[in-house]
């Protein structure tokens, strides 16, 4: 099993409901967040291009996270799923250091914290929040072991991409370009 | 024009109605987010509700957490209006009940207007305090001198409070400083409106055209799931706007349209469409009037001539009307919503109109569906008195295309030195914000100066509260039973609104006050039921459903009692307009003085060292509304000025620098506003989001942050046809220090 997401960026429309709706889910902080919605312009006007796309944690096959936490708190869970245990970790912020994709925050109770993929909604058949809120269904979510999930189908189908591939982290978000 | 709303069907009550998976939970393949109920109930409460965060009113869930306070709000998967999924307003309504600047007690002014001196009072005092002046003001000036202001779920209440007392004054300013035009303009062609939800039926649409609607920075929930459903099945989007809009990003075709020139642009397609023969000809012989008069119109309405005018490309207008024609007749020329721009605005939503009728795509699948709506009965009361006056006595001749009173003519009438046929003495504002609403604020407060009584019924303090002489604390839709709401759309359907708490500290629901109020001027018999839950049960019942059976299903939805989504072929149709035809040349605006048909009428443009000031939305607030709430402030809690790169070159502006905005009547921004350089803005405008700038400092986390259009918005173009405020003819200039005069002014 290895769960990954797709977000499709020709239908994302960086409204930010996927932020509020993984706050209120997994009750973040106000003031922090999980994940963020990325706005990438290109071009002179009237000669324009905008990317949009909603950006989490990449549950990263090979995560820097994991390997750099002295206390074993980063781990990977069932399905490859990265997360962090709040009572081993000691906050020292060297998992915030090594993500290349600034995935991570200091929670205010004194422990890291970053996106599970709502590991709590998964094992109970529920997609993540911010898949099941979003208004334009541009997120997918699966398991990339299964030819016939939502997120294995949408990549067969469309082109995608990865964010800083050369980071060598093996990125399990993806989006569809 | 006769007989105005006849496109809607309404399905009778108790008739056979037939409700359809209402409750049934879907199984969906792999993970499903259709079953939150049925996996997660243990230790959960949920309760229904709609949203009252904008007027799109998605019904959901209220879920609380073990300690039973309310910890998520979710669509509810039976909604025609979200399909499960709620907008990130909505997603975050939960702050609405959370912000701890709520409004908790009555207050009574101590002292003058303006300056916020208030006493905590209890709800007898307040009430018995207004009672009092509303039957002095009633026996001084007659009782059509009271006004209501109203937005959202209580206006019904307060509407049948205000009739019952014997005033139809009763305003929306989503009619004049928003939707009004289009309204007008549809009946005008159709004989009915585009409705809210709008029939627009994007998610079979083949072609998309926006003109100046910003879907997905709008958060009009259903459009935006349809529109990404239209992206998914590869229809083309045209987007014509002067801002590269997030709906320009998704369009095969983005116009740079010059600001305030698209009824050419609209023209030029009508002429397009009608020379190369791209229109539907069976159906304009069929359902449409006027079309050699719309064809001699509109000859020399060359895709050249609005070249020169619009700066958009001959070979662009001609490639994007064959698109149309291609797509027709699924194809949506999208009627808009916030279009009160230049003045002009029902004729150009005239345009529009008769542009969706040459390719006709009124009523058909892909263009307009045929919405259809529930009947429910409504509580017997006594017959409203009939006012000796209403809003038109004031301004006789005024405005007489408007089907509803025009709130800046009651704003206007209010001051005397307009000499209106009849003054206006007291307002009673529920949920809307007038200050921020209504462009001009210094005619507003000049208004507000000259009251007898000033009632505001709100959650939040706003800036209208600080003016009032009596506040009154409402409390959210979180905490109180609401009419079922009862929209248009594809079936017919029912939502309920249920507490999903108690109210907190001393807010009241809008139904409780508008009773109290009654009981105290000797008007209860209009409100024969004590318990809003009582009369919800009553009428439930009347329909085959019960109080009991909403709570659990929160949404019921009926089928329709004909297959009649879209024309069928060949339908003979009597359009409820004048001559029962689709008027292409428009019979009422010509008898009512005004043109039959639209024209293009060039607008001021800015002078030199000004830009245009247009303002739009962010899809995670409405306005005022969110301002301050915790969730979506969290999310944006300022907005930035747009400035086109060349301009802030010119200008020495950098990326986040904080500046001033003073527009041409000399009138500066109170705050500041950060600089977002863009190439998604033309140079000879500027862009803000509206609803910022909030200078109430009792919201603690909205006070100064951003900057209010509004308060630039002192030039207004009134549409004469229906009194909308137009208000897109504002220009600014930037100013990068404050000196100290201009501080203190
Ligand atoms: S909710 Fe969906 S559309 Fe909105 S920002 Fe998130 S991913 Fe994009
Ligand atoms: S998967 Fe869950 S935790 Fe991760 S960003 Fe989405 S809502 Fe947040
Ligand atoms: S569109 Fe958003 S704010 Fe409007 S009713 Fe729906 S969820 Fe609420």
């Amino acid at each position: 099993m290895r769960y990954a997401m797709a977000v499709d960026t020709k239908k994302c429309v960086g409204c930010s409901d996927c932020v509020v709706a993984c706050q209120t889910e997994n009750n973040v902080p106000i003031g922090y967040c999980r994940e963020w919605v990325v706005e990438v312009m290109a071009g002179t006007y009237p000669q324009l291009e905008m990317e949009i796309r909603s950006e989490r944690c990449n549950h990263c096959v090979n995560a820097p996270c994991v390997r750099c936490c002295p206390t074993g708190a980063s781990h990977f869970s069932d399905g490859g799923i990265v997360l962090v245990d709040p009572k081993k970790c000691i906050g020292c912020g060297a998992c915030i250091a090594s993500c290349p994709y600034d995935a991570r925050y200091p929670h205010p109770d004194g422990h890291v914290d970053k996106c599970t993929f709502c590991i709590h909604r998964i094992k109970n058949g529920l997609e993540p929040a911010c898949a099941s809120v979003c208004p334009t269904k541009c997120i997918y979510f699966g398991d990339m072991d299964d030819p016939n999930s939502n997120v294995s189908v949408v990549l067969k189908k469309r082109k995608f991409k990865t964010l800083i591939p050369e980071a060598g982290t093996d990125p399990q978000l993806y989006f569809l370009i | 024009m006769t007989n105005r709303r006849q496109f809607i069907k309404i399905t009778a009550f108790g008739a056979g109605a037939l409700a359809i998976g209402s409750g049934a939970y879907k199984a969906m393949a792999g993970f499903s987010s259709t079953t939150e109920a049925a996996k997660l109930t243990v230790n959960l409460t949920r309760t229904p509700t709609y949203c009252e965060v904008c007027f799109w009113k998605c019904a959901g869930w209220v879920y609380k957490n073990d300690e039973g306070k309310i910890w998520k709000i979710i669509g509810n998967d039976d909604d025609q209006h979200c399909n499960g999924r709620f907008c990130p307003r909505g997603t975050g309504g939960v702050g609405m009940y959370f912000d701890e600047d709520r409004l908790k007690t009555p207050l009574i002014r101590t002292s003058e207007r303006g300056k916020q001196i208030f006493k905590q009072a209890s709800w007898d005092e307040a009430l018995t305090y207004i009672a009092t002046k509303m039957k002095d003001i009633a026996s001084k000036h007659g009782p059509e001198s009271m006004a209501l202001f109203t937005h959202g779920s209580g206006s019904s209440y307060f509407s049948t409070l205000l009739k019952a007392y014997g005033s139809a004054n009763v305003a929306e300013p989503s009619y004049a400083q928003c939707r009004g035009p289009r309204d007008e303009a549809f009946m005008a062609t159709f004989g009915e409106e585009a409705y809210s939800p709008e029939i627009t039926d994007i998610r079979d649409t083949k072609c998309l055209v926006l003109i100046g609607s910003h879907i997905g920075e709008n958060m009009h929930n259903g459009q935006v799931q349809e529109m990404s459903d239209a992206i998914d099945k590869g229809a083309t989007i045209i987007t014509v706007d002067p801002r590269f809009s997030t709906a320009a990003g998704k369009s095969k075709y983005w116009l740079p349209i010059k600001p305030s020139t698209d009824i050419a642009l609209l023209l030029a397609w009508i002429h397009e469409i009608i020379n190369q023969e791209y229109y539907d000809k069976k159906y304009v012989e069929k359902y449409c009037s006027g079309f050699d008069q719309l064809k001699e119109h509109v000859k020399d309405y060359t895709p050249e001539w609005a070249y020169g005018i619009t700066t958009i490309a001959p070979d662009q207008i001609r490639k994007t009307a064959k698109e149309m024609a291609n797509a027709a007749p699924a194809v949506i020329v999208h009627p808009g919503r916030h279009v009160t721009w230049y003045g002009d605005d029902t004729q150009r939503i005239r345009a529009v109109a008769i542009l969706n009728a040459l390719l006709g795509s009124w009523g058909r699948r892909g263009g307009f569906y045929r919405p259809s709506k529930q009947a429910v009965p409504s509580s017997e009361h006594p017959e409203f008195p009939t006012p000796a006056k209403t809003w038109s006595d004031a301004f006789p001749g005024k405005y007489s295309v408007a089907s509803t009173p025009v709130s800046n003519a009651l704003i206007d009438a209010s001051i005397p030195e307009n000499n209106p046929g009849f003054a206006i003495k007291g307002w009673i504002v529920n949920g809307t914000n007038l200050v921020n609403t209504i462009p001009n604020q210094a005619n507003t407060l000049k208004a507000i100066q000259n009251l007898d009584l000033m009632v505001a019924i709100d959650t939040m303090p706003m800036e209208i509260t600080g003016w009032a002489d009596v506040i009154l604390p409402e409390c959210t839709y979180l905490e109180r039973y609401d009419n079922l709401r009862v929209s248009p759309h594809r079936k017919p359907a029912i939502a309920l609104r249920m507490p999903a708490t108690e109210p907190l500290n001393e807010t009241k629901p809008g139904y409780w006050i508008a009773r109290e109020l009654s009981k105290k001027l000797g008007l209860e018999a209009f409100f024969p039921f004590e318990k809003q839950e009582d009369f919800l049960d009553w009428q439930l019942k009347k329909i085959g459903s019960s109080l009991e059976e909403m709570i659990r299903i929160g949404v019921k939805t009926f089928e329709r009692e004909a297959d009649d989504l879209y024309f069928a072929n060949d339908e003979a149709i009597e359009f409820p307009t004048d001559s029962g035809k689709i008027e292409l040349y428009s019979l009422a605006f010509e008898q009512a003085g005004f043109d039959p048909m639209p024209k293009y009428i060039a607008h001021e443009e800015p002078p030199a060292g000004f830009y245009r000031l247009i303002y739009g939305r962010a899809p995670m607030h409405t306005f005022s509304r969110t301002a301050n709430n915790p969730n979506l402030t969290d999310l944006m809690d300022e907005n930035t000025v747009w400035i086109n790169p060349k301009v802030a070159k010119e200008w020495g502006i950098v990326n986040d620098q904080y500046i001033w905005l003073k527009n041409q009547d000399e009138i500066i921004s109170e705050f500041s506003i950060k600089v977002r350089i863009t190439e998604r803005i033309r140079w000879d405008s500027i862009y803000m989001v509206h609803g910022f700038g909030h200078a109430q400092k009792q919201m603690k986390r909205c006070f100064g942050r951003g900057a209010s259009d509004t308060q630039l918005i002192t030039k207004v173009l009134t549409d004469p046809l229906m009194g909308g405020t137009g208000m897109r003819g504002n220009f600014v200039t930037f100013i990068t220090e404050k000196t100290e005069q201009e501080v203190a002014s």
